[in-house]
């Protein structure tokens, strides 16, 4: 074991920083968080610039336009961007992290011609088309039917939790070509351009009050079968490709926005009403088993990061991760509210003065055991996968 | 950067555990609890032949000259095996108590404190006092023996006044060895989760409740699950931690992960790991016969040795505003 990084690692690190410093002087301030048109200009403008500095797709092969580099460095570029303070990845995220890599393994020639590149350039924004309305854990009771006429599916159904589905190009969309077989056999993965007609997207405002995502009605959109990717009725192997590139980075920018989001309570705490927050045994104390946690999650990070570089997958060390993420940044949200007392009674401005929203951070800590696999469906892998548990069923 | 263990690390590991597994089995765990301290003389001389206590002491100086990270490699073991006695001492007397190392002295150790509750005092040759200006070293002092220790392998003496015995080190020396207690506490809390974990999860996969094995429900599932991640990501804490002290100045990071953070997630992450180990055996978890109580009262002890864990706790949060 050890902490010191390679020379490479060195070089790599002060290059990326260096191009940092020269570029984020230029940018713009983001837009609003709800302003999804301008959230789209601005995120793929950041893209193009990773693109061309030789920084985008950092761990995808070379062939496909990435940078091909290890996965120590892709932690690296994770952590120095989101100290500069760099833009996150955004409306980029389903591209850049899921259909690309998908198409990448699994997609024809032409379909990878066709979208990694420009996923890399930022010219291709991508939805993910997966959950239904009665098929959230269960995502394999997926009910979306495509029936095949020629060289085409037609499909209706519909999709939610679609984040981006507004401003996307295209959806990596599971539906069902076999209604017949078991559950997880009769399932494909198809590129559905979103500008086919009977795509109706309708925005979902989330408990913090806007629109993060959409749901997606589907009424006979016809779909080229040569945007199938894998076989058909393989959907959902393909869907669980992209998990087997875990390498254990998911939450690597959150992480540290945590750290600085706990470091800043502290802060508040000492500052706000004479400092009576600070002096609460109970909340000083709180915060800093919410920072040791933290700490211990980036020596995990970086556990998993040196997995992958070891086996190619940080294997179920990103379930474990989530698991205990979600548990701190919750306890963290709930000190959070205890340390702002009433100035937590709105969500902007108030904050007791503070330069992030820790109201909002408090209430999108609430999706972290729901999203991507609720913390009850990453239990049951752990229990089952990693401790050789029997399934309830 | 690396933080997965090496070849020569995992071969330490396996042979500490193999040895373990061998020599110290739940009825020899327990035949400990009869004898003087509850310190086995001659596990404590077998394992000061593998190097245990000596493992940081330089290799011309007798030891095995490697660093904290192999330290808490190999204290997740001993903790993973609920080894009873001052093994925390005896490894940091190797350096500076002749026959330490070799484990032909046993050393315990105590904070000073005026009365001081000091462990395994009847298998002691030797104890070190650690006080915050300095470390001393004294013949095992007398005391009440207290009834009823917490933890069977463990039991204390009420001392009214400790000796003043003879200057080891200064405050820097004493600071340090704090520094390496807290780590390899941390190392056999983990230890001692995993061991919980383990074995809370063999009994769900054997015991049947409604016509299935209990590890079945996803009630008892659940906890196993939580128990674990908290246990393996506390390990990470733990092995951060070691290397960064390993490599001093010259580490990764803007920020490594620290002793005190390392100790605070073990000891919760070994807390849970326990009492979830009780739970999950039902009735028989509330025996004696089952090993679950020694690992939670274990995980008890540690908690305060070497400092509270409400003084890592003050230590953490005090670093969140001195920046």
């Amino acid at each position: 074991m050890r902490l010191r990084p390679t020379s490479e690692d060195v070089t790599f690190r002060d290059e990326l920083r260096q191009w940092l410093a020269s570029v984020l002087p230029e940018l713009t301030p983001g837009p609003a968080p709800d302003d999804w048109p301008a959230q789209r200009t601005y995120d793929t403008a950041w893209q193009r610039r990773l693109y061309d500095a030789g920084y985008a797709g950092i761990s995808w092969p070379a062939e496909y336009g990435g940078r091909g580099a290890s996965p120590s460095q892709e932690l690296i570029f994770l952590e120095e961007t989101e100290r500069a303070g760099a833009p996150y990845v955004g409306c980029n995220f389903v591209g850049t992290l899921h259909a690309g890599p998908t198409i990448a393994a699994e997609g024809t020639p032409e379909q990878q011609e066709a979208h990694l590149r420009p996923i890399l350039r930022g010219d291709h924004v991508w939805c993910q088309g997966f959950s239904e309305p009665e098929a959230g854990s269960d995502l394999a009771s997926l009910r979306t039917r495509a029936v095949r006429d020629g060289d085409h599916y037609v499909v209706s159904g519909q999709k939610i939790w679609t984040s981006h589905a507004h401003v996307a190009d295209f959806c990596e969309l599971l539906v069902r070509t076999d209604p017949d077989a078991p559950k997880h056999r009769g399932i494909s993965w198809l590129i559905m351009p979103m500008d086919s007609p009977g795509v109706d997207v309708r925005p979902l405002k989330t408990l913090t009050g806007v629109s993060e995502f959409s749901e997606m009605f589907l009424d006979e959109v016809r779909i080229p079968v040569a945007n199938r990717v894998g076989p058909q009725n393989d959907g959902w192997r393909v869907a669980m490709v992209t998990f087997g590139f875990e390498r254990g980075t998911a939450f690597v920018s959150e992480l540290l926005r945590s750290m600085v989001l706990v470091e800043d309570l502290a802060q508040l705490a000492g500052a706000r009403d004479g400092g009576s927050a600070w002096a609460d045994q109970s909340i000083r104390h709180d915060l800093a088993i919410v920072a040791a946690e933290l700490d211990a999650l980036w020596a995990y990070t970086k556990r998993n990061v040196s997995r992958a570089a070891h086996q190619g997958s940080a294997g179920y060390g990103g379930s474990i991760f989530k698991l205990a993420y979600h548990e701190t940044r919750q306890l963290l949200g709930e000190v959070a509210m205890r340390v702002l007392g009433r100035d937590a009674l709105a969500l902007r401005d108030a904050s007791g003065g503070s330069d992030f929203d820790h109201v909002e951070e408090r209430l999108y800590s609430l999706s972290l055991s729901i999203a991507a696999g609720t913390a009850q469906v990453q239990r049951n892998i752990i229990g089952e996968r990693v401790l050789g548990l029997p399934k309830e069923r | 950067m690396d933080l997965e263990l090496s070849d020569d690390q995992v071969a330490l590991r396996d042979e500490v555990r193999r040895f373990l597994a061998e020599r110290l089995d739940s009825a020899a765990l327990r035949r400990c609890i009869e004898m003087p301290g509850a310190v086995d003389h001659d596990l404590w001389k077998e394992l000061g032949h593998m190097g245990v206590f000596g493992l940081t002491v330089q290799e011309a100086q007798g030891g095995v000259g490697l660093g904290l990270a192999e330290a808490a490699i190999v204290f997740e073991e001993l903790g993973r095996a609920a080894v009873p006695g001052p093994l925390v001492a005896s490894f940091l007397a190797a350096s500076c108590v002749e026959g330490a190392a070799r484990g032909e002295v046993i050393v315990g150790a105590v904070e000073e404190a005026q009365p001081a509750v000091v462990e395994n005092i009847d298998g002691l040759d030797l104890l070190l006092v650690l006080r915050p200006d300095g470390v001393r070293k004294t013949e095992p002092p007398h005391g009440r023996r207290l009834a009823r220790p917490l933890d069977p392998l463990t039991p204390v003496h009420h001392v009214a006044e400790l000796p003043m015995g003879e200057q080891l080190g200064g405050a820097e020396v004493s600071a340090r060895l704090h520094q390496e207690a807290g780590l390899l506490i941390a190392a056999l809390q983990v230890g001692l989760g995993q061991a919980a974990v383990s074995l809370a999860t063999e009994y769900a996969k054997q015991r049947a409740q409604f016509g299935r094995p209990i590890g079945g429900f996803q009630a008892v599932k659940h906890m196993l699950a939580d128990a674990h991640v908290w246990v393996d990501v506390a390990r990470a804490a733990v092995h951060a931690a070691a290397v960064a002290l390993d490599e001093g100045e010259g580490a990764d990071a803007i920020e490594t992960c620290g002793v005190s953070s390392a100790r605070m997630v073990a000891s919760r992450a070994a807390a849970r790991a326990t009492s979830t180990c009780v739970q999950v055996h039902g009735g028989m978890g509330y025996t004696w016969e089952v090993d679950a109580h020694l690992y939670l009262k274990r995980v008890a002890v540690l908690d305060v040795a070497f400092g509270t864990n409400g003084a890592a706790l003050e230590q953490r949060a005090a670093s969140l505003v001195s920046r």
